[in-house]
């Protein structure tokens, strides 16, 4: 399907060469990282942009360093990078983890991280990431930079707290201050680059305490705060992933689409909180299955 | 609409172009310079078979705008089949393919995953083609002569 919709493709060298293209353009602009969304939605007719801003020439986006004790990725690090990179494999396997169940090789090779928060569907595989690890957008108007937490990000189905006039230039991950270990669960309908059904981050923590985010089951990828309750304190024994898991139904709100019923994505949630959990935690006490494994 | 003069290299060759700004890399490869290997298929990113490398990463030129390819080196089929590879040796040799819609996005694939392990195992095999849907063979012919081209 050809793009119809007629567009100027601007290719800013600098921040303020890219953020007074923004403001010149408001939201008739279109920023291009990957593109591997905005292509599709451009062929679709669901975005006409009058102005197509590519921001991969901008040095400040393509940054993944540590800064003090927080990782920054930058708005251009594609999530191949982040899958090659040794920094986030050992800070951040959560990520890590995210990262590689995103679509396949040759789309991971241009999508971003910040591309996947800013398209904001509710499948997004890197939502479960940013919400576990408390992480925080950075972005920058014309008026200055602001911080949204990455709680605050998501307001609705490809819904975002950036304004229009705005770019994101990158998402800053704070390390967990104690020993940690993770697991991301994708529930697909085949093994490769489907969109989830169900996507759930599991981080354990040495002090007993959990986060859980869920992405594919509500309008917005979010943490289950009830179940995080529930397990601070305590090790994961059976008894309290049935307990557990008898609070699942409250955390999620699932639709049936294309992809899957309600109930099946409820039961699976349900499945997926216990294997993850168990995982994380045997990963906490070094074991458990290799970093990457499939667990379900 | 404005055009975006862009050059690039294309399999070895400096080339200048004028691009659309909507012209994908599909569009501007097959459509303006004759270069038909990378095929229309869903269109939108799922089934790889547009599949090209760009600055050596395999990318999907349906996805890709053909103003971005400016300064970067295009890789397709024609490149490397001019001297078949081992690798094209082994699809070859296994009568891998059926159709052959699809061959020209997993050879780039698994010419990505070779130039970057030498030696991959089955599961990095099954994810480096896991975005090239194939809809004749079942994949099982496509992985072994992926896996003997790496013993080789």
């Amino acid at each position: 399907m050809p793009i119809t919709c007629e567009f100027e493709y601007l290719k800013p060298k600098t921040l303020p060469e890219a953020l007074g293209l923004l403001a010149r353009h408001g939201r008739k602009a279109a920023v291009l990282a990957g593109g591997t969304d905005l292509l599709v939605w451009m062929k679709e007719g669901l975005r006409e942009p009058e102005a197509v801003v590519d921001v991969k020439g901008l040095k400040e986006l393509r940054k993944l360093e540590m800064k003090g004790s927080a990782l920054h990725v930058g708005a251009a690090v594609t999530f191949t990078q982040l899958l090659e990179s040794k920094l986030v494999r050992e800070k951040l396997p959560l990520l890590w983890e995210c990262a590689r169940t995103v679509a396949s090789c040759g789309v991971r090779n241009r999508a971003t991280l910040a591309g996947n928060l800013c398209s904001a569907v509710p499948s997004l595989d890197g939502g479960p990431a940013v919400l576990a690890y408390d992480a925080v957008v950075l972005v920058q108007g014309a008026k200055g930079r602001r911080e949204v937490s990455a709680a605050d990000w998501f307001v609705g189905p490809k819904r975002t707290a950036l304004k229009d006039g705005e770019l994101v230039l990158g998402v800053r991950f704070p390390l967990p201050k104690r020993r940690h270990a993770s697991c991301y669960l994708k529930l697909g309908r085949y093994r490769g680059e489907d969109l989830a059904q169900v996507g759930l981050g599991v981080l354990a923590l040495a002090d007993d305490s959990y986060r859980l985010a869920f992405c594919a089951v509500g309008p917005v990828p979010a943490r289950a705060k009830r179940i995080e309750a529930a397990l601070k304190g305590h090790k994961v024994t059976d008894e309290l992933l049935w307990k557990v898991q008898e609070l699942v139904a409250q955390e999620i709100s699932p639709i049936t689409d294309i992809r899957s019923s309600k109930e099946y994505r409820l039961h699976m949630a349900k499945v997926m909180v216990e294997r993850g959990l168990k995982a994380a935690a045997a990963r906490l006490a070094g074991e458990g299955p290799a970093l990457g494994e499939e667990i379900l | 609409m404005k055009k975006v003069p862009i050059e690039f290299k294309l399999n070895g060759v400096k080339r200048r172009f004028e691009a659309a700004p909507n012209d994908t890399l599909l569009e501007m490869l097959r459509d303006r310079l004759g270069i038909k290997s990378p095929k229309t298929g869903c269109d939108r990113g799922d089934c790889g078979t547009c599949t090209v490398l760009l600055d050596g990463r395999t990318v999907r030129a349906c996805l890709v705008l053909a103003p971005e390819a400016d300064g970067c080196e295009i890789e397709t089929l024609e490149n490397i089949s001019k001297k078949p590879s081992p690798l094209q040796k082994e699809f070859s040799k296994r009568n891998s393919f059926q159709c052959g819609f699809c061959a020209p996005g997993v050879v780039l694939s698994a010419t990505e995953l070779l130039r970057k392990h030498k030696k991959p195992t089955r599961p990095e095999i099954q994810e480096a083609i896991a975005g090239n849907l194939c809809r004749c063979t079942g994949y099982s012919p496509i992985i072994e002569a992926i896996e003997a081209a790496s013993k080789k």
